[in-house]
């Protein structure tokens, strides 16, 4: 197809062109063997260099650079995971200082206030125990005072009457009996005047 | 000069005749651009391997980028085994490469669109297999004429036509490339011709063709050398993993 083209073309061309050339040889060059013996020492030897230099020189060098490349991305990747890891790590351990510490601090707090509660309550039942301890005092100071008033009272009543009756009478009576009469009213009506 | 298409092809002695022997060995235009193309391989290539950047520099990038592009390709093709002969297929690649890119430059020399010159490298690829095939396999190698599961009575034939394609492998590879350039940059003279010759008043139309074939050339360009590398991968595969 493309031959055929081109003999048309070619047969267009010298159609149209107004030149002559017939003074060249005609068909085509390479077919002229004039020069084959030379093209074939060039070829070999040009090629030949081309071959020793690219494999001896540069293509090793090539070879080593992507190599070298190849490897230091995958050293490289590897260095960033790695520290991923680290950082992972670090997070973590970070995390469980934080809740170890959440977790400490908590327990300082219910430890602290349990032992203050305790402190209070300790506190508190030295002093109640305190106060009952004195209330009872008090009271057992008023027993005795309760118990202690009547027979005061009747001695008084006792000296009272016996001067009463002294200023009255004129003459001494016995104590022993004006004691027995006043023992009699005050176990007869003792609860009526002392509340007993 | 310039009306003929064919006259980009002429090779003509640059400088003194020289001659070893009956041979004459002389510096011509197609050896200048030979050394100009594997010149700028080089240089290229020794930049871009120079200094190691974590972040590749362009060119730097631009030869890591074909190191790996022409390593995928051998080891897609021909696998693993085929490791040692990297650097000859990327010599290659590269050498067919910028010869075929050198030509798409105006006034420019186009090595590969002479038949001698793919000769030369198809028979050298194709001897070297099979050399390699033979001293992998050893007489094994030829059993590659043989395919398996083909019914006794074809075998003979089989056997004379694998035994043709065999042989005509180094004449269809060196044929393409060469055909492949000589055509483009025939078809692209000629367009160019026409422009002249149609002048400013119908010489549009066969410049934009003009422009458009350097385009398909460039791509062609690369696609050679491509496939020119590709065949050599398979060829190369044929005669070290010979699966029967």
């Amino acid at each position: 197809m493309i031959r055929k083209y081109f003999f048309q073309l070619i047969f267009l061309y010298l159609f149209f062109s107004k030149e002559v050339f017939a003074a060249e040889s005609g068909g085509m060059p390479q077919l002229d063997p004039e020069f084959w013996v030379s093209q074939i020492f060039w070829l070999t030897l040009v090629f030949g260099t081309l071959y020793i230099v690219l494999s001896k020189l540069i293509l090793p060098k090539i070879s080593a650079n992507l190599e070298l490349r190849k490897s230091q991305i995958q050293e490289n990747i590897e260095a960033a995971d790695k520290q991923r890891k680290d950082s992972e790590l670090k997070l973590k351990e970070y995390d469980d200082i934080v809740l170890k510490s959440k977790l400490e601090s908590k327990n300082l707090f219910n430890e602290t206030r349990e032992k203050t509660l305790k402190n209070i309550n300790i506190k508190r039942d030295t002093l109640e125990k305190q106060i009952d301890e004195e209330i009872k005092k008090a009271e057992t100071e008023i027993d005795q005072l309760r118990k202690s008033a009547p027979e005061k009272i009747n001695k008084i009543a006792i000296e009272t009457s016996s001067e009463i009756l002294k200023n009255l009478i004129g003459t001494e009576i016995n104590n022993s009996s004006i004691s027995a009469i006043v023992d009699d009213l005050y176990r007869k009506n003792g609860g009526k005047y002392y509340g007993n | 000069m310039a009306a003929n298409p064919m006259t980009q092809f002429e090779v003509y002695r640059i400088g003194p005749e020289i001659k070893i022997g009956a041979f004459d060995i002389s510096f011509t235009n197609a050896s200048l651009f030979m050394v100009i193309s594997s010149l700028a391989i080089l240089m290229i290539f020794n930049l871009g391997a120079k200094k190691n950047s974590m972040l590749p520099n362009k060119i730097q990038l631009l030869a890591e980028l074909s190191y790996t592009f022409v390593s995928k390709m051998i080891s897609d093709t021909a696998g693993s085994k085929a490791k040692p002969y990297f650097a000859f297929i990327f010599s290659l690649f590269m050498f067919v490469l910028f010869c075929n890119m050198f030509g798409m430059i105006p006034y420019t020399f186009t090595v590969t669109s002479h038949i001698i010159v793919t000769f030369v490298l198809a028979a050298f690829i194709f001897i070297g297999v099979t050399i390699i095939g033979f001293i992998k396999h050893g007489f094994g190698y030829l059993k590659l004429f043989v395919p398996s599961g083909v019914p006794v009575v074809l075998l003979p034939l089989i056997v004379v036509i694998e035994i043709i394609s065999y042989l005509s492998r180094p004449i269809s590879l060196s044929v393409r490339l060469f055909a492949n350039m000589m055509a483009g940059h025939t078809m692209m003279k000629v367009f160019g011709g026409f422009v002249i010759s149609l002048g400013i008043v119908g010489g549009w139309l066969p410049l934009t063709f003009s422009v458009a074939l350097t385009g398909l050339e460039i791509l062609v360009a690369f696609l050679q050398a491509y496939v020119f590398a590709i065949l050599t991968c398979i060829y190369l595969n044929d005669a070290l993993n010979l699966h029967h």
